[in-house]
């Protein structure tokens, strides 16, 4: 299934310098599930059977393959054309559906009845509960204590879907917290319990297993796009935080060497700041959550807390095919500020209609800048998600919801 | 093999025809010259070795307890360079000293400068909770360089092929860890225990240690009757959490070891 773009057996991702990222370094007592997981996984990936039950539950359930658009108000202002594929019209908001409806499916096939998952913002434990509510399996979401306060509305959302929410106390009471704990649980409740990660991250085989469920982004985009504009685009581009909808995205593009793959991670208030998750960017490499990859880290080696104005892209971590495709120059990855972001946010809004997620506002941004260097080409975004859950973000950064309320 | 190691431990403790105790606290909790002060009343009271335990932010392994000491000790500033000081000042005891660390802090050190400055402290070798020795090649040619134990950990989950793979790039001894889960005390000891220990010994002749939930000298005193090692952390992490005066902390840590040295002698 993914021979041709990696990683090797030992779930690495490995330079033409012989640098390695991706691999396991998880505790022994998990290693067994991995290995299991890995080829039910493979397995299933062959199997007709697994993938043709995929596809309907995406077609029926989903409203997958999601359409292009051609943001055409949009294109005027940036002075190029860009075409969207719209993921925030996806079951539950987001390109995520894809991934929980894989994972928890084969989930089922392992024959486990229990769901975990560690959510940041909450859209992947919303979308996670969906899942487990859509095949009857029993599932626990774990979210940073902090996060749950900033994200109510998705815990009543999780708790409506009958999913149980644990607020993480931990550490730094926020997504990587609530990945360590989500680990914890695993490794007592393997036998039964499938942990539904939440990005192309963590330990083989997961950002191979995450990217391939993904990967129907980039493979309906690329067709999509041939049909309406008779070649490729110039530029594919998609917010990287862990990086599921852009590995999803950029993975038909890879082999196409004319094409331009960038990807943009947070750049929070600035990479010269303290306060980023700009991780490719101004990380090192390192090990985190079963990963070497890039990681935001001190001087020995302890994770440092980022920062975003996007829950969905703040985290100190990012998926180490993206670290491999940067490191090889295949793919570019570029900050965005919050700032930039919202602003771009602002501008589909009013050019468009469209509400997009701030992670998908770092996409847009980023793209506005390329198009500005490239006037007149074509760039396909991936506008990941819709925007309802930022309102509040959205409230207070732009003073809204007053009638005399200042425009942005 | 250096003259710290765990192999001259495990000498002593087989010869007197009993387990030995290993004991576990993070450095720097409650800071680095009181746990410093603890693992030395600890190895006075009846630990034949000890585990220093390298604080990181991520620890997927550890439970609440070793969780607050280590976030007290990151806290508190402890640097990587502290740990490696507080193995010098605790294997001076004559106890073999090891440190258990999750694999970023090493990899960021740098493998071989890590285990050149940890020979260099007297160390006896690392405990590896997240390194599996398919990913640790570096590890373990940088530890064969300067003779440091290699203590990588199996679990009632580790398949037969998997048991036997990583007992052979064990030295020193093997961690077996008695249940699926994460460290913390346990009202009973676990019943995964006993067969796991008795899997792994057909693959290697090293001492098995077992750790994972054992807070009492009559726990220990189980786990004796079948492991080479028993091995207690979160239990000790309590007494010092459970006891902010620091002489009140050091006396309740006294107790409590000379409870498990003598669970582990059968003389409790």
């Amino acid at each position: 299934m993914s021979t041709t773009m990696g990683p090797d057996a030992r779930g690495e991702f490995v330079g033409a310098d012989g640098q390695s990222f991706g691999g396991r370094f998880m505790p022994e007592a998990l290693i067994a599930e991995l290995d299991e997981l890995t080829r039910v996984w493979e397995e299933a990936m062959a199997d007709p059977a697994f993938t043709g039950e995929f596809e309907r539950m995406l077609r029926e359930y989903a409203g997958v393959p999601s359409m292009l658009y051609e943001a055409a108000r949009f294109s005027e202002i940036a002075g190029a054309r860009i075409l969207l594929k719209r993921e925030d019209l996806n079951h539950t908001g987001a390109h995520k559906i894809r991934n929980v409806l894989g994972q928890a499916l084969l989930a089922k096939r392992m024959g486990k009845t229990r769901l975990i998952a560690e959510t940041g913002a909450g859209q992947h434990g919303v979308a996670t509960a969906t899942a487990a509510a859509y095949l009857g399996l029993e599932c626990v979401v774990y979210m940073g204590k902090v996060d749950t306060e900033r994200q109510a509305l998705n815990v009543a959302r999780m708790n409506l879907l009958g999913a149980e929410v644990v607020a993480v106390d931990s550490g730094s009471m926020t997504l990587k917290d609530a990945i360590n704990e989500a680990i914890r649980d695993w490794v007592a409740s393997v036998e039964h319990t499938a942990y539904c990660f939440g990005t192309a991250a963590g330990p083989h085989p997961f950002p191979a297993m995450v990217r391939d469920f993904c990967r129907g982004i980039g493979d309906e985009a690329r067709a999509q796009v041939l049909e309406l504009t008779g070649r490729l685009p110039d530029i594919v581009t998609a917010c990287v935080g862990g990086g599921s909808n852009a590995i999803g995205m950029f993975t038909a593009f890879l082999g196409d060497a004319d094409v331009r793959i960038v990807g943009f991670e947070a750049g929070g208030d600035g990479v010269e700041t303290p306060r980023h998750a700009a991780t490719i960017h101004a990380g090192e490499v390192g090990v985190l959550h079963g990963a070497r990859t890039f990681v935001l880290q001190d001087a020995d080696g302890q994770t440092v807390e980022s920062h975003s104005i996007s829950a969905g892209l703040d985290y100190p971590g990012v998926g180490p095919q993206h670290a491999f495709l940067a490191h090889s120059g295949r793919a570019d990855y570029q900050p965005v500020t919050d700032t930039e972001a919202m602003d771009a946010l602002a501008v589909l809004a009013r050019s468009e209609g469209i509400i997009c997620a701030i992670e998908s506002a770092h996409a847009l941004a980023g793209t506005l800048r390329l198009a500005a260097e490239n006037p007149g080409c074509t760039i396909l975004v991936n506008l990941s998600g819709r925007g309802d859950k930022d309102m509040g973000t959205a409230i207070e950064w732009f003073g809204l919801g007053s009638p005399d309320g200042a425009a942005p | 093999m250096t003259a710290f190691g765990t192999e001259h431990a495990f000498a002593k403790t087989r010869a007197e025809g009993r387990a030995a105790l290993v004991g576990y606290l993070p450095a720097g909790f409650p800071d680095v010259a009181g746990s410093i002060e603890a693992m030395t009343v600890m190895v006075e009271a009846g630990c034949d070795i000890i585990e220093v335990g390298l604080p990181y932010s991520d620890p997927v392994m550890d439970g609440p307890t070793i969780q607050a000491a280590a976030q007290q000790a990151l806290e508190g500033g402890v640097r990587t360079s502290d740990v490696l000081r507080t193995v010098e000042a605790v294997a001076a005891t004559g106890a073999p000293t090891l440190i258990m660390t999750y694999w970023n802090p090493v990899d960021r050190y740098g493998v071989r400068r890590f285990a050149a400055d940890l020979a260099n402290a007297g160390g006896a070798g690392l405990i590896t909770p997240d390194l599996i020795p398919d990913s640790g090649a570096d590890w373990i040619t940088a530890a064969d360089e300067h003779g440091l134990d290699k203590v990588f950990l199996v679990a009632p989950s580790s398949t037969d092929a998997r048991l036997a793979m990583t007992t052979a790039h064990c030295r020193g001894f093997v961690y077996a860890t008695a249940v699926m889960g994460v460290t913390g005390a346990r009202a009973s000891t676990s019943d995964l225990a006993g067969p796991l220990v008795a899997r792994a010994k057909l693959t290697t002749d090293l001492p098995i240690g077992v750790g994972l939930g054992v807070s009492n000298g009559a726990q220990a005193a189980e786990v004796a009757a079948y492991a080479d090692a028993v091995i207690v952390g979160s239990a000790f992490v309590r007494a010092l959490l459970d006891n902010p005066d620091r002489a009140a902390g050091l006396e309740a840590l006294r107790v409590l070891t000379e409870d498990l040295a003598a669970g582990v002698r059968g003389t409790r």
